[in-house]
């Protein structure tokens, strides 16, 4: 997104633990800060529209969508992307489960999804196949078919139970 | 996107004065509003974000005075808030079935009310009503998601909110802000249909915001029904929103709002005469359905949507009156 002339200012945020500082247009999406200033790149543009969920991030403990979020609506705020959460031992299950369930195939909505499920099974641990479904409405896929991704998060739901 | 201002104030009283001059709109969640302006379709000289006004959070109820929602409340809060559930449910699932979680979590009741249409001529930059040589495109164009009713022109778009129908079936109104004074509205009366491309499609006044959402006292029962293409996230093609007062197993009255149907939240006289004094069943809902949509008049692509709007009435009737009856 090209922003003309309002004048950039310093936003300071908090990402994946690491404060961070960034010269940026206020309305900048979130998005291009986490990938263009930040090198974030695991948080993905599908649709840039809110309609996908490749851009799901966790704002001050809560899902959201960075191709909607300006970046100074996230000024002092708590951010994690997938990089956080992939560093985080308590949700390792969930990207082994993707992987072994053939639940990426491009990988294009995959960082969407375990964020998505991340927010789900934190608030439900053990949840059904139709509260999976709900839980990851806001996500798409092109390529898998969502089956194997419900089941990825079942599985993981399932591991961690008997962990 | 065009150059701007940004400013988060601490209250809402400092945003309605830092709104009271220039080119300046308000921004809460910013799920419709950053799209907007990412497209050039919205060109503010000045934004005012509410995020910091913490005076406009907050839900509170109670029995004698009904439920208050504060402009910045998000969809999510409203959805997971029990009161709401208990004894507004047409609004609770009107929350709970909006867009996805990701945006339910960030965009606020008070964009909701005031997100502007999603008419695709709109957000292509042909302007609201997409006027052209005093003509709208739209009677004769790709109108598939277009009015049909209150269509009479040149306004064809329709009014998007899922929240907006459910909280008139309660007789909610708004307490407006701006920086000259507070107000009190109808919120039914915060929707008007656009005459020409200058006028707005909300009665605000140049600087005034939507501070709180006031639901009066509701003892009756009430659903909200959506039909969508897709069985979870996607825009809905009709809602219909409907709250009953029984009198033991007969309706007393009722009230009927329509979503997407319509340049505003649609309210339908017709079908609420066919529910009153009726006890409700497979019929009467079915004779308020057809009520419903008895006046509409589809433009060349949408005559569907007649279809969906009476099954969305229909639907909407059962579902208040199995609540009733269990
Ligand atoms: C993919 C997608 C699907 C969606 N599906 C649905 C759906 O099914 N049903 C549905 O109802 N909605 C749906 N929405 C719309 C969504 O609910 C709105 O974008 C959201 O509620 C807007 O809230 P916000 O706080 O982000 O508003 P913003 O984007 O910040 O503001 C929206 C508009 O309202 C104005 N505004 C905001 N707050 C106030 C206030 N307090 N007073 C006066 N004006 C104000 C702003 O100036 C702006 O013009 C969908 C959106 C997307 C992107
Ligand atoms: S890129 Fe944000 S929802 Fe698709
Ligand atoms: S794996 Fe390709 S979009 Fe989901």
């Amino acid at each position: 997104m090209t922003t003309t002339s309002a004048s950039r200012r310093e936003i300071t945020f908090v990402v994946n633990g690491q404060p961070e500082t960034v010269r940026v247009y206020p309305m900048e999406r979130l998005l291009d800060v986490l990938r263009q200033n930040l090198k974030l790149t695991g948080t993905k543009e599908g649709c840039g529209e809110g309609e996908c969920g490749a851009c799901s991030v966790f704002i001050d403990g809560v899902l959201a969508l960075s191709c909607l979020i300006p970046v100074a609506q996230a000024e002092g705020a708590t951010i994690t992307t997938i990089e956080g959460v992939v560093a985080d031992p308590r949700f390792r299950a969930l990207p082994e489960a993707f992987l072994e369930g053939g639940a990426a195939q491009c990988g294009i909505c995959t960082p969407g999804m375990i964020m998505a499920a991340v927010h789900l099974l934190e608030k439900n641990p053990q949840p059904a196949m139709n509260e999976i479904r709900e839980g990851l409405a806001g996500n798409l896929c092109r390529c898998t078919g969502y089956l194997q991704i419900m089941e990825a998060v079942a599985e993981s739901a399932r591991r961690s139970a008997s962990a | 996107m065009e150059a701007f201002e940004y400013a988060r104030p601490a209250s809402s009283r400092e945003a309605v004065k830092m709104l009271a001059s220039g080119n300046a709109e308000v921004l809460a969640g910013g799920s419709d509003l950053l799209q907007r302006m990412k497209d050039s379709v919205s060109t503010p000289g000045r934004l005012v974000s509410l995020r910091d006004a913490r005076d406009l959070r907050g839900i509170e109820y109670s029995p004698a005075k009904g439920l208050r929602i504060g402009a910045m409340v998000t969809l999510e809060e409203l959805a997971a808030q029990p009161d709401a559930h208990r004894h507004y449910r047409a609004v609770a699932q009107a929350a709970e079935k909006a867009a996805s979680p990701q945006i339910r979590h960030v965009g606020t009741v008070g964009g909701n009310l005031c997100q502007r249409p999603r008419c695709w001529y709109y957000r292509n930059g042909f302007g609201l009503l997409a006027m052209q040589d005093g003509n709208s495109l739209i009677p004769n164009g790709e109108n598939q998601y277009h009015a049909i009713l209150g269509n009479s022109g040149p306004a064809y778009f329709v009014s998007p909110s899922n929240l907006a129908p459910a909280l008139i079936a309660f007789d909610a109104k708004v307490r407006l802000l701006s920086a000259s004074g507070s107000r009190e509205i109808p919120l039914a009366d915060l929707y008007v249909t656009p005459h020409s491309e200058s006028d707005s499609e909300f009665s605000l006044k140049p600087g005034e915001i939507v501070a709180e959402v006031l639901v009066p006292p509701s003892e009756g029962s009430s659903a909200f029904y959506e039909v969508r293409q897709k069985a979870n996230f996607d825009w809905p093609l009709a809602t219909a929103a409907v709250a009953l007062r029984m009198n033991g197993h007969t309706v007393k009255s009722a009230r009927v709002v329509m979503g997407q149907v319509a340049p505003v939240p649609w309210r339908s006289p017709e079908a609420e005469q066919a529910l009153a004094g009726k006890t409700i069943g497979a019929d009467v809902a079915d004779n308020a359905g057809k009520a419903a949509v008895e006046k509409a008049t589809p433009l060349s692509r949408n005559a569907y949507k007649v279809t969906l709007a009476r099954v969305a009435v229909k639907r909407a009737v059962l579902r208040a009156g199995v609540m009733e009856v269990a």
